[in-house]
């Protein structure tokens, strides 16, 4: 069409205007400043790989890098394991179907942060709802939030969170497979378990795929419920909430800096294995 | 005749029996997950009724006497009011920008040809790996500078240009889908290309402005993170910031929590309720697969 190219720019401009200065440029100016020593962000000195090297021997990254993969075990695990076997489940179902996807969706819509404030009120050692629960059955006690159960106990809402996102996605692959496979399964009298292991899952395997991607760059970013029930205490340090603790709290912008680059790198790199290891032929039907 | 009747009777039954049973099972896992989701959520707003005491020692018992002492705390003391308006502003103010912003650029990249449009997909995906962790500093203190820190605009922008990623390959997918002809006649009628893009592609694109909106403003309303570093101010606080300083400030006060996490959830499931078509379709659009 002509005068295109006018258009072209004009309509991109806008988008690219603000994701050049709110995205790109801090970007880069976080990688610029990880080879920095700041005080502030008014005196800063160029230090090289200082920063990186400091990476390597912060005993504190360290553990919350573990902590990070701890909680994404739990996610993949139970995440997506729980959300497959549900939507497994409603696809079998006939009656309720809507109403068990509405509901299950509950927790998505939710802020992270409420959430984190619910499960405060469920762990809270004199008076939450967990050790009323126990009360009840006389039995005694429980420190849910101490060194040995912490990081379980925040994992508890991270996973539950999500579960419901992956069972949309999961249900709508299922809702895809054209019925005729499910016909010829039938003619054959194949099982309905038989059915969902040989049948649904390997037609499903490139979505399972996604979400598994999803599922483990989004435990990169976990941070409100981290914040709000343990601020980080207790062998729950997650990589997010120590990027904001050296960066915002200590206003150590460098090597805050340096720590958020090398979640973005992390985050790349476990992308990529994973991509590897589900590696798997498309299916188109 | 008659017993052979009866016997395929009797085998038919006892296969329905056993189909009862697994189906049986399958409902009961399922109602005890959905236990897990409605619970918790009928829990806190129960015991948002009641005087902290009483959350304290029985909040299991259900409060058929409501005190109203922790909502009027929540308006008056630590003015939720006031950040409810905030995080209405800012998400709306997001989602709109996005949704602008976003649709002029995926109109552009799904129905134009021109040289540089895969190195502009190729980035757009590497985008996506940008998490606000890795830019939060700069913006920071980009946002000192001009002075937009705690103030609507400083929460607005860096939003924007989070979200504006995954709205842009969302609202693209859905356009490059609309066929051609309609383009055509329109050209024909003598439309130029913002008549063309306000009049024909949006309308028929509504579905996935709908779903995209839906989504930009939730992580927008919940992103806590983003909240605390630029605009955490008593006066432009969005309520999950307030959220946090509530866990801090009154940890002990037990109602007052349970209301505030009420007040914050409550709306948004309500407007959930009336939408959840769209989100779910939003989702079965490939909207996440992008």
């Amino acid at each position: 069409m002509k005068g295109d190219r006018k258009y072209i720019v004009l309509f991109l401009l806008p988008a690219v205007a603000i994701m050049t200065i709110f995205l790109y440029y801090p970007f880069f100016k976080s990688l610029y400043l990880s080879f920095y020593r700041t005080t502030g962000f008014f005196d800063k000195k160029f230090v090289g790989w200082a920063n990186y090297e400091r990476l390597f021997t912060d005993k504190l990254l360290g553990a919350a890098t573990l902590h990070t993969l701890e909680i994404m075990l739990y996610v993949i695990v139970f995440q997506v394991g729980i959300a497959l076997v549900l939507a497994v489940l409603v696809d079998n179902i006939s009656k309720l179907k809507s109403f068990y996807r509405t509901v299950f969706f509950f927790p998505v819509v939710i802020s992270g942060t409420a959430i984190s404030l619910l499960f405060v009120l469920f762990y809270n050692y004199n008076f939450g709802l967990l050790n009323n629960l126990l009360a009840q059955f006389d039995i005694e006690k429980v420190l849910w939030l101490d060194d040995k159960n912490a990081l379980k106990a925040v994992s508890i809402p991270t996973v539950w969170h999500y579960v419901g996102f992956y069972f949309v996605l999961f249900l709508t692959a299922m809702s895809k497979i054209p019925s005729d496979y499910y016909e010829a399964a039938k003619l054959e009298g194949i099982s309905a378990f038989k059915r969902t292991t040989m049948l649904t899952i390997p037609l499903i395997m490139s979505d399972i795929k996604v979400v598994i991607t999803l599922a483990i760059t989004g435990t990169l970013k976990v941070f409100e419920f981290v914040w709000v029930i343990t601020s980080g205490q207790n062998g729950t340090e997650v990589l997010g909430t120590y990027m904001y603790k050296k960066a915002m709290v200590d206003q150590n912008f460098g090597y805050g800096s340096t720590v958020a680059i090398y979640m973005v790198v992390f985050g790349v790199l476990l992308a990529v294995i994973a991509n590897r290891l589900l590696k798997r032929d498309e299916i188109t039907y | 005749m008659e017993p052979t009747i009866v016997v395929e009777h009797k085998t038919q039954r006892v296969k329905k029996r056993r189909f009862k049973i697994s189906t049986a099972v399958m409902y009961i896992v399922l109602t005890l997950w959905s236990l897990t989701t409605i619970y918790p959520l009928f829990w806190i707003v129960n015991n948002s009724f009641k005087v902290s005491r009483d959350v304290m020692n029985n909040s299991f018992a259900i409060s058929w006497d409501p005190v109203f002492v922790n909502y009027q705390n929540a308006f008056d003391r630590i003015n939720i009011g006031r950040s409810y308006i905030n995080s209405l502003i800012m998400s709306f103010g997001t989602v709109f920008l996005v949704l602008l912003l976003g649709g002029l650029a995926a109109y552009v990249l799904s129905r134009f040809n021109f040289r540089g449009k895969r190195t502009i997909y190729s980035i757009l995906y590497a985008t996506l790996l940008i998490p606000a962790f890795a830019t939060v500093v700069p913006v920071y203190e980009l946002l000192i500078k001009t002075s937009l820190v705690n103030t609507y605009w400083g929460l607005i922008f860096p939003q924007t240009a989070g979200n504006l990623t995954f709205a842009t390959l969302v609202i693209a997918g859905y356009m490059s889908t609309i066929p051609k002809e309609l383009e055509e006649a329109a050209f024909m009628d003598g439309c130029n290309r913002w008549q063309m893009f306000a009049k024909i592609f949006v309308p028929i694109s509504q579905p996935v402005f709908a779903s995209a909106s839906i989504f930009v403003f939730m992580w927008s309303y919940n992103d806590l993170f983003s909240a605390l570093i630029f605009v955490n101010k008593e006066n432009v606080r969005p309520i999950v910031a307030l959220l946090n300083e509530i866990s801090s400030q009154y940890g002990t006060d037990f109602g007052l929590m349970a209301t505030a996490v009420s007040l914050t959830v409550i709306p948004v499931l309500i407007v959930y309720l009336f939408i959840s078509k769209y989100i779910q379709k939003g989702l079965t659009e490939g909207a996440v697969k992008g």
